[in-house]
């Protein structure tokens, strides 16, 4: 869950990193005043988490009537149906140094690792166009952090004297805000090197851990993160709320994330992987799905229900595909129960709104009965993924 | 409500059972028996029963006492 | 031969008394694994389908031989369950817990290998070796289990529980079997990648190829391809790459918590392109791949 840059940046003042001065504004005007106090070259940053954003959304003013306009049009910009949550503006830094540092996860030595560079930018981008300036040292999530690290790593960028003593400050302070945190990524793009030789950090992008969001609810209150906030790259839509809220109020089983596309094929589809080729076997064929699901865990008989419901309900969708890979610990009968169950509940014949079961695996045997029982084919394994994609998309005409 | 599981109780072989009961409502890991309000009873909670996952052991527990019905054979 | 488990290897269950676990308690037994106890906090003395239940593991490694662990305790106790079972000993140790933060999982991890433990998963469901044993939750209930996974000559290691079945029984149902299937976990911080159990299949002589399943999202198919580039290894692989949709809607998460595409090494078509690179060979469909596998072991 990507953090706006300026609760990010609370987050680093809190424990005392320097920083830029900087102020969060709502409107032009404020933005105006907030360059005048400054008295400087500014920064001025929509607040904003789609991807693809970061330069639409930072502009630079050398006076109050500058910030002005440029707040005016960062205030338009599209946040992914949303609107920036303000600006930030930042006295601009007249760096002599700048550098940049990643905190994120190795998944091939499974610990956290910090990378620097003596540039600015995103270490991953910097990782292609000069992998021969990026320094790295893996630390551990088992044991506190130790500052040596810190200084073994500004000691291989080649700072030395007090430079080496602020980078280690900086390093090892933000390492133990990472794990502290639960963040996921946190990238400071822009790390600079003043005329007095201090560093201030002036771009941050910081991302939390999902699953952790639950333990970090005080840091996520301190900083005003609104509980329902998950901070998708775009807004979630009703459909994609109530789909969360459904999994959240049964803990038996898993049916998401659900998303929603604009097409007519309703998806009851499971479970993460088969989800993901089912979709693309989906559009391969040239079905449009309606959404995105991704039964897994073995959910309840209630749960299943309530997604057919959820799904078979949308605005445009006739019939629904229920499809999955062999499944172990899902079971099919269960699966088949709370779709016809659904079905039945919004007054319809479970074979006329079906346009394919494909969900071999565990309890076949009793889903096959159960779908016999109401009229509805079933296909066993000896249908690929691929094919049982083909007949609902040349099903639903 | 349920539309493809039935669970029959013979409640007189359960009250003779001590602790049948009790081991009834615990054993079964989607809660669809619940103390009966006599003593060594237990009720069907009827919003559960569709959950059933036909893991037996209500009716290991009780052979006689419990008997789970699939409805769709 | 097989990949960590074999005929007589003894596990244990922590949490075996949820509803999961029931469930693929029942099924490993009907597979004719070998189940010596399991362990829930509080409900030490009763039995599972014959399996006596304990409070801790060690009252389990104290008596007996313990090979591994299949833990699937809820997400708040899942580390500390993990660490109870490195400390008894257990080198084998199978997470299926689904959502455990990274960090967590990272420690994890680290403490296993500072005590000579693999981890598998978390968030996979376990290992099976055809006709020998079934480590956890593959499969489903053993008369299902055993039309997915016939003994076989190809080894399979897939990012997604659910997709291991899948591939399973498509190079089942081809004739070519199954040697062993790992269901390695979804999650960004997993204990054993591509890269490290490849070399188990390299020195296991059943086995004459690898498939791969997997998805957007995370180094381990970038680091299985370096692996295949810097070491010669007898083993042809054919990978299959889900979510390519995922291409065209950066940073949206889908399927599980390790899948989303933030970064170019994310992709699935970057992927495609490094392990194509490195001589793997890429399959488009599921349906495909053991043609695929027929051709590069000349079968």
């Amino acid at each position: 869950m990507r953090f706006y840059e300026f609760e990010a940046k609370q987050l680093l003042e809190k424990h005392r990193m320097p920083l830029v001065e900087s102020r969060l504004v709502q409107t032009a005007e404020q933005a105006a005043k907030a360059a005048s106090d400054i008295d400087g070259p500014v920064i001025l940053k929509a607040q904003a988490i789609a991807p693809g954003l970061a330069a639409a959304s930072v502009r630079e003013a050398s006076d109050a009537e500058g910030a002005r306009t440029a707040a005016a049009a960062l205030l338009g910009v599209d946040d992914g149906g949303r609107k920036p949550k303000g600006i930030l503006v930042e006295a601009r830094p007249a760096g002599e140094a700048v550098y940049s540092l990643s905190f994120t996860y190795d998944g091939t030595s499974k610990r956290p690792v910090v990378a620097a560079a003596d540039m600015a930018g995103k270490i991953d981008d910097l990782g292609d166009s000069h992998p021969d300036r990026i320094v790295r040292r893996h630390f551990s999530a088992l044991y506190p952090f130790s500052d040596y690290i810190a200084k073994e790593l500004a000691r291989s960028l080649d700072l030395g004297g007090n430079d080496l003593k602020r980078m280690t400050r900086i390093v090892a302070g933000l390492a133990r805000l990472f794990l502290k945190y639960d963040l996921a990524d946190l990238d400071i793009t822009s790390l600079v090197k003043l005329g007095d030789g201090k560093f201030v950090v002036l771009d941050v992008e910081a991302d939390l851990e999902i699953e952790a969001r639950n333990r970090q609810r005080p840091m996520l209150d301190e900083l005003g993160f609104a509980k329902e906030d998950l901070r998708q790259v775009r807004e979630p839509t009703a459909f994609e709320l109530e789909g969360a809220k459904i999994d959240e109020e049964d803990i038996r089983g898993i049916i998401s994330p659900i998303a929603e596309f604009d097409g007519n094929i309703g998806l009851v589809i499971g479970a993460g992987g088969g989800s993901l080729t089912l979709t693309d076997a989906v559009r391969k064929h040239g079905g449009r799905p309606a959404n995105y699901a991704a039964i897994g865990g073995n959910p309840s008989v209630d749960k299943a229900r309530r997604l057919t419901k959820l799904v078979l309900s949308k605005p445009g969708v006739e019939k629904i595909a229920v499809m999955s890979n062999v499944v172990s610990n899902t079971r099919a009968d269960l699966v088949a129960r709370g779709v016809i169950k659904g079905i039945t509940e919004l007054g319809f014949e479970p074979a006329d709104k079906i346009l394919i079961f494909r969900v071999p695996g565990a309890w076949e045997a009793d889903a096959a009965k159960i779908l016999e029982k109401y009229g509805i084919e079933y296909c066993d394994r000896t249908v690929s993924i691929s094919e049982a994609a083909r007949r609902a998309v040349e099903k639903v005409g | 409500m349920a539309m493809f599981i039935r669970v029959d109780i013979d409640g007189s072989v359960v009250e003779k059972s001590p602790g049948l009961a009790a081991k009834l409502v615990e054993a079964c890991p989607v809660k669809i028996f619940k103390p009966g309000s006599a003593p060594n009873s237990v009720e069907v909670v009827e919003a559960n029963v569709d959950e059933c996952t036909l893991c037996d052991l209500c009716m290991q527990a009780s052979p006689k006492g419990v008997r789970v019905v699939k409805l769709y054979e | 031969m097989a990949v960590i488990v074999h005929e007589d290897f003894q596990f244990i269950v922590q949490g075996i008394t949820g509803r999961e676990a029931l469930n693929f308690t029942r099924e490993c037994l009907q597979y004719g694994s070998k189940i010596i106890g399991g362990v829930t906090p509080g409900k030490g003395g009763r039995e599972v389908y014959g399996v006596p239940v304990y409070d801790t593991v060690r009252e389990i490694t104290a008596k007996q031989r313990v090979d591994g662990t299949v833990i699937t305790v809820p997400l708040a106790f899942a580390p500390d369950a993990a660490y109870e079972a490195i400390d008894a000993g257990i080198k084998e140790v199978i997470i299926i817990t689904e959502g455990i933060p990274r960090k967590d999982a990272s420690a994890v991890v680290e403490y296993a290998e500072l005590h000579g433990a693999r981890v598998i998963g978390p968030n996979c469901l376990g290992i099976i070796v055809p006709d020998v044993c079934r480590f956890g939750s593959l499969g489903g209930p053993a008369v299902d289990c055993r039309k997915a996974f016939k003994p076989g000559v190809v080894g399979v290691m897939s990012r997604s529980g659910g997709m291991t079945t899948e591939i399973c029984n498509a190079l089942t149902l081809s004739g070519l079997g199954v040697s062993t299937a790992i269901s390695i976990g979804g999650d960004p911080v997993i204990g054993s990648t591509y890269a490290d159990l490849i070399p188990l299949f390299e020195a296991d002589e059943d086995t004459k190829a690898v498939v791969v399943y997997s998805e957007p999202g995370g180094t381990a198919e970038a680091e299985l391809a370096r692996w295949t580039q810097e070491h010669k290894s007898r083993l042809p692989i054919v990978a299959f790459v889900a979510g390519r949709f995922m291409d065209e809607m950066p940073g949206m998460s889908f399927g599980h918590a390790g899948t989303v595409v933030n970064k170019k090494v994310d992709s699935p078509a970057d992927k495609m392109r490094r392990m194509r690179e490195a001589g793997i060979s890429v399959a488009e469909e599921i349906g495909d791949i053991p043609d695929l596998v027929r051709e590069r072991i000349g079968n």
